[in-house]
């Protein structure tokens, strides 16, 4: 524990409410946490476990008349915050306390030059005059380590990366020396190489500064890497607090254990090599997109070159790359979703990449694909049933017969039967992905496309639609060709893995000579920027006992 | 994954939304009440709008007129809004007036909206479509309603049909640019590459995944197409190029009011008054539809 002298952010007994008709009844219940000066501590959870309210309710911004905050006291250096007026709180936020978010594109005014919005800050709280402001500005840029500060201070955020506009938002929140920072998932929506680097920008800031730093995650990697110490959240209570290395080694609650231990290894699964006929090999396979019109000049965007891949009845080949890397492309062609502009896509030896929609059709059915985002994969105006029958029928199959298979195929994912006759939003993510993983079974594919599959889901949610995946390929046989960014999910599910960077494949092989034996220096960049990869979660725990796992799964897969 | 309220999202019942709306209840009751005005026409205490009764030309409202049946005896009757200068009486006008552009604005919104969203799925789905429907439309913007009822009333003749098609062919592009966007959107969904992935034709995907996001702009559109269409059906007859001038209609009564209306005021005051009422009814029932279908938009101010 940190003395009370020393701790920036006291909270003790927080309680915010939620409306009525939510859920749960109270937000964040009974919440107590502290934050020393110079000190990290991340709060961990899945989503809906509160953390993010909590971060609200200390800068003053929970939305009116949704959330209230009941009970509790919030203190920033010894003061109390709850008491504070509107005006007063305005005064604390961005000069004593800040907060930086997890989407750096829409946290930034767009049309406003970038070195600006930190003057803004300095403008606010300040009597500085303007070259004064911009010397201030200019020495927070050094300090994040942005490059050409001299250009850089009169571009807009579109004219910057991911990463560079985190780092505006870093100096705008720094700018000032709060004794709080706040930051809300600030490497969520960033490729893990400039993770990697954004985390130890935040170390570094920190450490030199002094400032106290409440670092929200859903990711413990991140955790492994940053925190000092350790909240652990669920359901709106704090379940657990610790020392990093206690918190990630010998997590002493269930929950957190279950937790720590669903985290996937980076270290690959030992795994026979697949003998089988190969199901799906692309030749060349290229997409460009773009091109002129009548009159402009032509532009275009590689955004797969001469990708070779195969994949054996039975195998799961991975595409690992950051964004933009053309990973979803290759999927999107081999799907058919786009048509590719060279190349050849064979499936049993029968070329699809160039066929007539017409003639695609019959070969529609052989390749099914499972998509990122849970909530948009499904129509949310038709029943879950409706939209699991629909491709079978397509096809001539008669309704009843589409219906039983479809209830089989719902016990088959761990739904029951009569989910068929509710709608998407009746259930929760990894349920909508287990639907949608059903709704591509329904077609008897030769060939399944998981593109980021897992990506949106929590951590204990997630491995258990690996799980599912894994378990259905091994059932009926498929070819399976996992797309994701995430190493560790990589390391877990796939036989062999393709790394790509730029549209191009720069590495392939088994996936445990890729992941221990890298030849490639981008895939050495990628392997060495995952975030917690010296730590071995739950290592001293042992394994979560059975009956715990499987209560938090009903928990979570229990239709509501 | 941003956990920020944890509140269970259940989509809002667009019905309850709507009967909270107290835009939607007073621009539903008017408009109801205006149809019914419209359907009852005969019933309400009217006389034959088109009946010439020279001896009773230009009376204020309220004035009592007499004239005689057929068998010689003496009727009186009130003249509530006054009549005109061929003294046929005003308030019947005014009635069965309603017929008409209540029936040119729902017509006019009904066929362009129809029209406009079979053109707008194609263009926003089938994209080598897309440049030509879109320039066509481009060019059909161009032309003013007004200068097309001229041409198509000197071609055909004047009547209903011509003033329909007059002010239809201007609002079509309108429907079609909010269709496609729409479409564009809706076509990146992944539950509609998902149909794609298990080969649903292209009719039925347009029909079950895409068409269903285009109702509730549609609905709202077609809202304010029919207050426009009604507007702009009075003005074509004000000018005299829209329905023949012996049909009742609210621009026909006030063109022919036109000429003695600093003297006699009615003759333009009670149908300008229903045209306003009723625009403005059609106008509040859109706002108010809009709101309710459409969370994303501010509910209130």
């Amino acid at each position: 524990m940190v003395d009370n002298e020393r701790a920036v952010l006291d909270v003790h007994g927080l309680s915010v409410s939620l409306p009525r008709g939510a859920d749960r009844a109270q937000a964040v219940a009974d919440v107590s946490l502290t934050v020393g000066r110079g000190e990290i501590v991340c709060i961990v959870g899945e989503s809906g476990s509160g953390k993010s309210v909590t971060a609200q309710a200390v800068m003053g911004l929970l939305p009116k008349g949704q959330l209230t905050l009941t009970q509790g006291e919030i203190e920033l250096e010894g003061v109390s915050l709850t008491g504070k007026t509107a005006a007063e709180m305005r005064a604390l936020r961005g000069a004593r306390m800040s907060m930086i978010f997890q989407e750096p594109m829409t946290a930034l005014n767009p049309v406003e030059r970038v070195g600006d919005q930190i003057a803004e800050v300095l403008e606010i709280h300040t009597d500085l005059g303007a070259a004064e402001r911009r010397e201030r500005v200019k020495a927070i840029m050094d300090a994040v380590h942005l490059p050409d500060v001299g250009q850089l201070i009169d571009a807009f955020p579109h004219q910057l990366s991911g990463g560079q506009r985190q780092r505006i938002m870093i100096a705008a929140a720094l700018v000032l020396d709060p004794v709080l920072l706040i930051a809300d998932e600030p490497t969520t929506a960033l490729d893990v190489t400039t993770q990697a680097q954004i985390l130890k920008l935040i170390s570094e800031m920190q450490e030199r500064r002094g400032t106290g730093v409440m670092f929200i995650t859903h990711d413990f990697g991140v955790v492994a890497e940053i925190a000092h110490r350790v909240v652990v959240m669920q359901h709106g209570r704090v379940i657990e607090t610790g020392a990093t290395d206690d918190i990630l080694r010998r997590p002493r609650n269930d929950y957190t254990r279950m937790l720590v231990s669903s985290v996937p290894s980076l270290e690959p699964q030992p795994r026979a090599a697949v003998d089988g006929p190969v199901t799906l090999e692309t030749r060349r396979l290229s997409k460009t997109y773009g091109g002129g019109s009548w009159f402009a000049a032509q532009r275009h965007v590689k955004a797969a070159r001469d990708v070779d891949l195969t994949v054996k009845r039975g195998e799961t080949v991975g595409i690992v790359g950051e964004s933009g890397s053309g990973k979803s492309t290759v999927a999107r062609c081999i799907a058919r979703l786009v048509k590719p502009t060279a190349g050849q896509v064979l499936i049993d030896g029968a070329d699809i990449a160039t066929l007539s929609e017409r003639r695609l059709r019959p070969h529609r059915k052989r390749v099914q694909i499972v998509f990122q985002d849970p909530y948009r994969s499904l129509n949310p105006r038709r029943t879950v049933g409706a939209s699991v029958i629909e491709g079978p029928m397509n096809f001539g199959t008669a309704k009843a017969d589409a219906i039983a298979r479809a209830q089989d195929l719902m016990t088959l994912v761990g739904l029951s039967p009569d989910a068929l006759m509710r709608y998407p939003h009746q259930f929760s993510g990894g349920q909508r992905q287990r639907i949608a993983i059903a709704r591509a079974l329904a077609m008897e594919p030769e060939i399944l496309i998981a593109d980021e599959a897992v990506s949106a889901l929590d951590v204990s949610v997630q491995a258990q639609v690996l799980e599912l995946i894994d378990d259905v390929r091994k059932r009926f046989a498929l070819a399976v060709l996992f797309i994701t960014h995430d190493l560790r999910v990589a390391a877990q599910i796939c036989d062999r893995v393709l790394v790509m960077r730029l549209g191009e494949i720069v590495e392939a092989g088994p996936t445990a000579d890729v992941f221990l034996r890298p030849q490639h220096a981008y895939t050495r960049d990628l392997l060495d920027a995952a975030p917690g990869r010296h730590v071995v979660f739950g290592a001293d725990a042992g394994s979560a006992p059975l009956g715990d796992t499987q209560h938090v799964v009903a928990s979570e897969e229990t239709l509501r | 994954m941003a956990d920020g309220l944890n509140v269970v999202t259940r989509p809002p019942s667009a019905w309850r939304e709507l009967r909270r709306s107290a835009a939607v209840i007073f621009g539903g009751v008017l408009v109801a009440v205006m149809i019914g005005i419209a359907i009852l026409a005969p019933f309400l205490g009217t006389k034959d709008p088109a009946a010439i009764d020279p001896a009773n030309r230009n009376k204020v409202p309220g004035y009592e007129v007499v004239t005689r049946d057929d068998d010689g005896n003496r009727v009186r009757s009130i003249a509530r809004f006054g009549t005109d200068s061929l003294g046929r009486d005003i308030y019947s006008r005014v009635v069965y007036g309603a017929r008409i552009s209540l029936m040119v604005g729902l017509s006019v919104a009904l066929i362009s909206v129809l029209i406009g969203l079979a053109i707008g799925l194609v263009a926003g789905y089938v994209r080598w479509l897309d440049g030509v429907v879109m320039r066509l439309m481009d060019g059909l913007m161009a032309i003013p309603a007004i200068l097309l009822a001229i041409a198509l009333v000197s071609l055909f003749r004047a009547g209903l049909f011509s003033v329909i098609v007059a002010i239809v062919v201007p609002e079509i592009p309108r429907v079609v640019r909010l269709v496609r966007s729409i479409v564009l959107s809706v076509r990146e969904e992944p539950y509609v590459e998902a149909a794609i992935t298990v080969g649903t034709p292209v009719p039925v995907l347009l029909w079950r995944h895409v068409l269903p996001n285009t109702l509730a702009p549609l609905i709202v559109q077609g809202t304010f197409i029919c207050a426009a269409a009604i507007l702009v059906e009075a003005i074509l007859s004000f000018l005299g190029i829209g329905i023949p001038p012996e049909i009742p209609t609210w621009g026909n009564i006030m063109a022919e009011g036109r000429t003695l209306f600093r003297v006699f005021p009615h003759n333009i005051l009670y149908p300008g008054l229903f045209l306003a009422v009723t625009v403005l009814a059609v106008n509040m029932l859109g706002d108010g539809l809009r709101d309710a279908l459409d969370p994303k938009m501010q509910r209130r101010f």
